[in-house]
């Protein structure tokens, strides 16, 4: 059996930013792996420590920057990382979901898994729709936000899927499908020193584009960000200063006059 | 092509509320195309919604029997059938995970740009424009879409729902499903555990967050919640790292509280967290980001660090 797991390395933004133009400077960026793909990542291991023969393949779309994310993803035990990157792809300012979709398609067209995992979404543009739009792509099944996974005897998966206010829907799938993973399934490992060691030895596959067999057209989406700024707020908070005594007993007050206490 | 079509959504036997929130924003948007607003009601009790959803600014309600609750391959085909038969020019889902579920496979299917969670739209001319959020809701971005059509999927609480009654038509529309290409089947539903206690019954809740870092540091939380006789909850990361059962967590996918105070520390109130406690009579936020969005909604803030905060806090009151 065969997994792939799509991994991505997102950009998250410091307390205090600036933005120019339709973007946020680098200097006010930090890159991490995609914390839903953490879980993915830990789902697809769980899977090949629980049952013979499965192979895990991560697929990453990103510049050489990411090899250091993908070497997470290989030492928690990934086992071999196919990155996909091409100077076109570095003129996009956002790849949308089409474009992705189309991409991975191809990634699954060739390595042919039985099983996608992926993260609900990513942390930075957040459209929490790539891994259905695979699924559509390349006519596999599928399940969305997934906090529950088994896969049984007959190869069929069995899901709980984590619909809104505290109510879950248990779904069987059949394979091959893609599910993309929310957060809390599994509690992720961190990288052991051996595995951070393994993970050297393991191969990163760079692809291009070309190598997939697209074009331009494959990935020249319908979206582009016009503008971007902070959200305005409304807010009429009124903030209580001084060191922590003075606020503390600030609240105290506040709770009097609210009457949750007797002071 | 100038139609519009909306998907409402129903959950074992009820319509979720985003559904007329997606009859505004659905009703808005054909105004401008000059279009008419149509409404799909899929699977369950159609004719008893189809009721329901005749209100202002609709023009054609659809139903579609096939399937009792939400099956996204039944949803997929019909709504194929539907945009095959109405031609609309925008379809719009709620971002809501079963809309998560369809949305991204009609967008494919129809070979159209998809723009999910959108917080606006609005469309100038011909040019569509969405408003979404990005890097955790800390900016928000104006996104221009090419093309004529596309499918939009928009965050439930950025419409205002529609209330009063309309006059449409209702077309029952009989599709044969073709089961071969339902590959999934749901089987039934769970809810989360009781468990000791129901914070959505508290009247304060010191409610707890990424910020508080370690597990072991959950004490000082729990010795401020005893000595103010308060009930301890949670924002998400502390129930997926396994700190505190689910029955604790608020928001979308935990519970939905109204306490008369609601003390959020070390949360940075995204929109998720936010849409559970909202209702909070009064709201007290901790948090050492001045920008955190939590303060956008509380009534009263400290911005500083929790770990200095709280104990002084628990000091001050005993």
């Amino acid at each position: 059996m065969k997994v792939l797991v799509t991994v991505k390395e997102v950009a998250t933004v410091e307390d205090t930013f600036e933005i120019e133009g339709t973007a946020i400077p680098e200097r006010y960026l930090e890159y991490d792996l995609n914390e839903w793909d953490d879980y993915a990542i830990e789902e697809a291991v769980q899977l090949a420590e629980a049952h013979d023969d499965v192979e895990v393949v991560s697929v990453t779309i990103g510049p050489p920057r990411v090899e250091e994310t993908i070497r997470i993803a290989l030492a928690k035990g990934v086992d071999r990382a196919i990155r996909i990157w091409d100077d076109e792809l570095a003129d996009y300012q956002l790849l949308d979901v089409p474009a992705k979709a189309n991409i991975l398609a191809e990634v699954v067209a060739q390595e042919d898994p039985d099983i996608v995992f992926t993260g609900v979404q990513a942390d930075d543009d957040a459209f929490g729709a790539t891994g259905v739009a695979l699924a559509a792509t390349s006519d596999y099944q599928w399940a969305a936000v997934v906090n529950q996974f088994e896969l049984e005897d007959d190869g069929t998966v069995s899901v709980h899927r984590e619909l809104e206010g505290g109510i879950e829907e248990l779904t069987e799938v059949q394979l091959p499908a893609v599910f993309t993973i929310q957060t809390g399934i599994n509690e992720p490992r961190y990288a052991s020193l051996r595995g951070i060691r393994m993970a050297q030895q393991k191969e990163i596959a760079e692809v291009t584009l070309a190598d997939l067999g697209l074009d331009i057209d494959a990935i020249d989406g319908a979206l582009e960000v016009t503008s971007m700024a902070e959200p305005e707020t409304e807010s009429e908070v009124t903030l209580f200063e001084g060191d922590a005594s003075s606020t503390a007993s600030q609240l105290v007050d506040l709770f009097d006059d609210l009457g949750v206490i007797d002071a | 092509m100038s139609d519009i079509l909306i998907v409402t959504e129903h959950r074992r036997g009820e319509i979720r509320p985003v559904s007329y929130e997606l009859i505004g924003c659905g009703a808005d948007l054909a105004s401008k195309t000059g279009g008419d607003l149509h409404v799909a009601v899929i699977s369950g009790e159609v004719d008893e919604m189809a009721a329901a959803f005749n209100r202002d600014g609709v023009d054609v309600i659809h139903t579609v029997a096939d399937g009792d609750e939400f099956n996204h391959d039944i949803y997929r085909q019909a709504i194929a059938h539907l945009v095959e038969d109405v031609d609309p020019r925008f379809v719009i889902t709620p971002q809501s995970v079963n809309g998560m579920d369809y949305a991204p496979a009609v967008a494919t299917d129809m070979g159209v740009p998809l723009v999910t969670d959108a917080v606006g739209i609005s469309l100038d001319g011909e040019q569509l424009t969405v408003t979404r959020e990005m890097y955790g809701s800390k900016v928000e971005t104006t996104v221009a879409v090419a093309g004529e059509r596309a499918v939009i999927t928009i965050r439930a609480g950025e419409w205002p729902p529609i209330e009063s009654g309309g006059s449409a038509e209702i077309e029952v529309v009989d599709i044969d499903i073709d089961e071969s290409a339902i590959g999934s089947t749901v089987t039934g539903f769970a809810e989360m555990a009781a468990g000791d206690v129901d914070i959505s019954e508290a009247d304060i809740l010191v409610s707890i967050g990424r910020g508080i870092d370690e597990e072991e540091n959950l004490d000082i939380v729990h010795e401020l919640a005893n000595t103010l006789g308060a009930t301890v909850s949670a924002s998400r990361p502390i129930v997926d790292a396994g700190w505190l059962p689910k029955n604790r967590q608020v928001g979308q996918s935990g519970k939905t509280v109204s306490p008369d105070v609601y003390i959020a520390i070390g949360i940075s109130g995204a929109v998720q967290h936010v849409a559970g406690m909202k209702g909070a009579k009064t709201i007290i936020a901790i948090n050492n980001d001045s920008n955190a969005p939590i303060f956008d909604i509380a009534d009263y803030g400290i911005v500083d660090d929790l770990f200095d905060v709280v104990p002084a806090l628990t000091e001050a009151l005993a």
